[in-house]
């Protein structure tokens, strides 16, 4: 697939890392490169799945984007614009076109506000000083992730899982953002419930020309819901390409052994298990050259030494192995 | 592993080897907002050997009623007010708390969610073994220990001799769950409950479990009841699947049946909202458009409706959905369900 548009956003080179503290005088003992050098866009409109498992740096990856985190070298491109280096203020009307929306909807919403005033915050911090204008807003907003106006002064504790996330949703969209990163949105939903936020997360791309990144450890969502998705494995990406060819064709053995790995919700299916052996290595002490050598059924003596550069095996297909294409 | 063919398992008739027969169970919380029923009249029945899956959603019942299996329902607020659990010939709700001790870890085992707070974590993984094999089969501490190392071995951990002697905090997620499913299996039990066993884990971590559960379950003749929301993992595992609802059993039957022709709109409903990867759907292409939704939520166990539970989310619900819970009775040879409009027609997949 070509690039559509221009990207919106144009992440390069990605890096984030955690310094490791030990003792009382808290000296830093070591680095976890949480995000190791990771690069990619989003067009407008578009979704790209960010997929891994836990310790990945999925997460720090959406994090940065908003500046959350501070990224420890790489550059972040909104319409071309660097916002790496932007002060506080300066980075202020690039805030308002980028949101983020939790896993948790439990912890993510302040107890003591009603729905309606956390909805209204980010009219309110980004300068809609009218009170009677906010209500008005946030009355919309409520309409439209199917909440009914009426619940505006309700407490969080007084919605059920499916419908904080809603609330989670409404105020990602205050602020008509372009970009939204969804980290594990759905994760937290029952399985009846998940397919509701989904539908209105798609939806609401399609009115409003909305971006994601969408952050997730389950692969059928991230299959459903993206355009392109990409895969980490210990702080990297290890391949990148449409969702079609990634779910269809892998490169990476590591994305082949996600996908065997997942259960299919269908008896009548049969399907030869791979079982990927070990344990995911812990992000402080990664093994050297492929992170995923250990692991990997058809490893050989360079992957141990050398980490393989993402390269372009096929048109748009981006995948880090040494084994392929060679 | 490969899953059982549609309709192959056929409803176990009660034989000799029937390890467990739960009868009208019912679990009730007393609690400031009301009276809770969170398990309601639960009946089923378990084969030596057999894997029994139990799904649903978050406050259906089905880890109550895993609870209430191993009675270990907190009371207060909790109460098994009603039903039989009969193990073999025992009766465990006859049973005085020092009788279900005996029991417990040794003919009716558990494995929870999330390793880390069931593991004692001041005591090294061989000791924690040990200490059912001691106190149930009366081994003694030398023999526990090598039984443990052999436990450890059996279910996949490297080097099992050294680690024995770690604590839990020195095992990954998945060592650790394997550690967990050692101490479970130990004493052999007849019946073996796992509660979201893979739930907490990354997905490759989750396949290895699995491939661990049903390797156990071969090599041991353990039957097992299977907690789980994941309908993947009932299709990979299960033989035969009860779906609960608000606290009650709404479908049950053989998995490849349930998945292929559900009766109940809420079992209908969920294997149809689930996104499908594109490797295992049978038709291949793109998966676009909508998911199928459940419209609504769960209901409040203090609060449900009269009639069916299901009905204010159900597009086929009538006026007598609304005012009288459907008989729970057998549909179709081997598929029981409760519902007065049951989905006819195949569905396919």
């Amino acid at each position: 697939m070509v690039e559509p548009v221009a990207p919106l956003l144009q992440v390069e080179g990605l890096t984030k890392h955690f310094p490791v503290k030990r003792g009382v005088l808290r000296r830093t003992i070591g680095q976890v490169r949480a995000v190791d050098g990771v690069s990619f866009t989003i067009g407008a409109g578009e979704t790209l799945g960010l997929v891994g498992e836990s310790g990945c740096g999925k997460t720090t990856v959406g994090r940065s984007l908003l500046r959350l985190i501070e990224p420890t070298s790489g550059s972040i491109r909104i319409d071309g614009r660097d916002i790496t280096r932007l002060s506080r203020a300066e980075l202020r009307p690039f805030r308002r076109q980028m949101q983020i929306i939790f896993q948790d909807p439990f912890s993510s919403l302040n107890p003591r506000m009603r729905a309606g005033d956390i909805v209204g915050e980010p009219l309110k911090v980004h300068g809609v000083e009218s009170k009677r204008e906010r209500r008005s807003r946030v009355a919309q907003l409520f309409d439209r992730v199917g909440l009914r106006a009426a619940q505006m002064d309700a407490f969080p504790h007084q919605f059920s899982g499916g419908q904080r996330q809603r609330i989670g949703v409404a105020r990602a969209l205050a602020l008509n953002p372009r970009l939204i990163v969804g980290d594990e949105p759905v994760s937290a939903l029952d399985v009846s419930i998940q397919a509701q936020v989904i539908n209105l997360l798609m939806d609401l791309q399609r009115e409003l020309g909305l971006s994601y990144l969408f952050i997730s450890h389950n692969l059928a969502v991230v299959e459903h819901i993206s355009h392109r998705v990409a895969v980490m494995y210990l702080g990297r990406i290890v391949e990148h390409t449409d969702k079609v060819t990634l779910f269809t064709r892998p490169l990476h053995p590591y994305t082949e052994a996600l996908l065997y790995a997942v259960p299919v919700p269908d008896p009548a299916i049969k399907r030869d298990k791979r079982v990927v052996q070990g344990d995911v290595p812990s992000p402080l002490n990664p093994p050297p050259g492929c992170h995923f050598h250990p692991r990997c059924p058809y490893a050989e003596a360079r992957c141990k030494l050398e980490a393989p550069a993402l390269r372009e095996i096929e048109p748009a297909h981006f995948a880090a192995c040494h084994l392929l294409n060679q | 592993m490969a899953a059982v063919a549609p309709g192959a398992a056929a409803q176990p008739s009660p034989s000799s080897t029937q390890v467990l027969e739960v009868a009208n169970l019912q679990t009730y919380f007393y609690t400031r907002g009301g009276l809770v029923k969170a398990v309601d009249g639960v009946s089923f029945s378990l084969v030596r050997g057999e894997t029994l899956a139990i799904v649903g959603e978050s406050g259906c019942g089905k880890s109550v009623t895993a609870l209430s299996l191993m009675r270990l329902v907190a009371d207060p607020p909790g109460r098994i007010v009603g039903g039989s659990l009969r193990l073999g010939s025992t009766d465990l709700l006859r049973l005085d708390e020092a009788a279900m001790r005996d029991i417990r870890g040794n003919r009716i085992a558990m494995i929870f969610q999330e390793p880390m707070t069931s593991l004692n974590p001041v005591m090294t993984i061989a000791r924690q073994i040990s200490e059912a094999l001691m106190l149930h089969q009366n081994l003694s501490r030398g023999a526990a220990l090598v039984r443990s190392i052999e436990m450890l071995h059996l279910v996949g951990i490297p080097e099992p001799a050294q680690r024995a002697k770690e604590y839990p905090h020195q095992l990954s997620g998945g060592m650790r769950q394997r550690a967990m499913i050692a101490m479970a299996v130990a004493c052999n039990p007849e019946v073996l409950i796992a509660d979201e066993p893979t739930s907490a884990l990354d997905v490759t971590i989750q396949a290895q479990i699995l491939e661990v559960i049903a390797k156990l379950r071969r090599e041991l003749g353990t039957a097992l009841i299977l907690i789980t929301h994941d309908l993947g993992i009932v299709a990979e595992t299960a033989e035969r699947v009860i779906v609960m609802y608000a606290g009650r059993k709404v479908e049950e039957a053989a998995v490849g049946r349930l998945f292929a022709r559900p009766l109940h709109p809420y079992t209908s409903g969920l294997i149809h909202s689930i996104p499908r990867l594109a490797l295992m759907r049978r038709e291949s292409g793109p998966a676009d458009g909508r998911l199928l939704e459940i419209p609504g939520m769960v209901p409040a166990l203090s609060n449900l409706p009269p009639g069916c539970s299901f009905a204010p989310r159900c597009a086929h619900a009538s006026e007598l959905c609304r005012r009288e819970y459907p008989p729970y009775e057998e549909k179709r040879p081997g598929q029981w369900a409760a519902c007065w409009h049951p989905v006819v027609g195949d569905s396919g997949g």
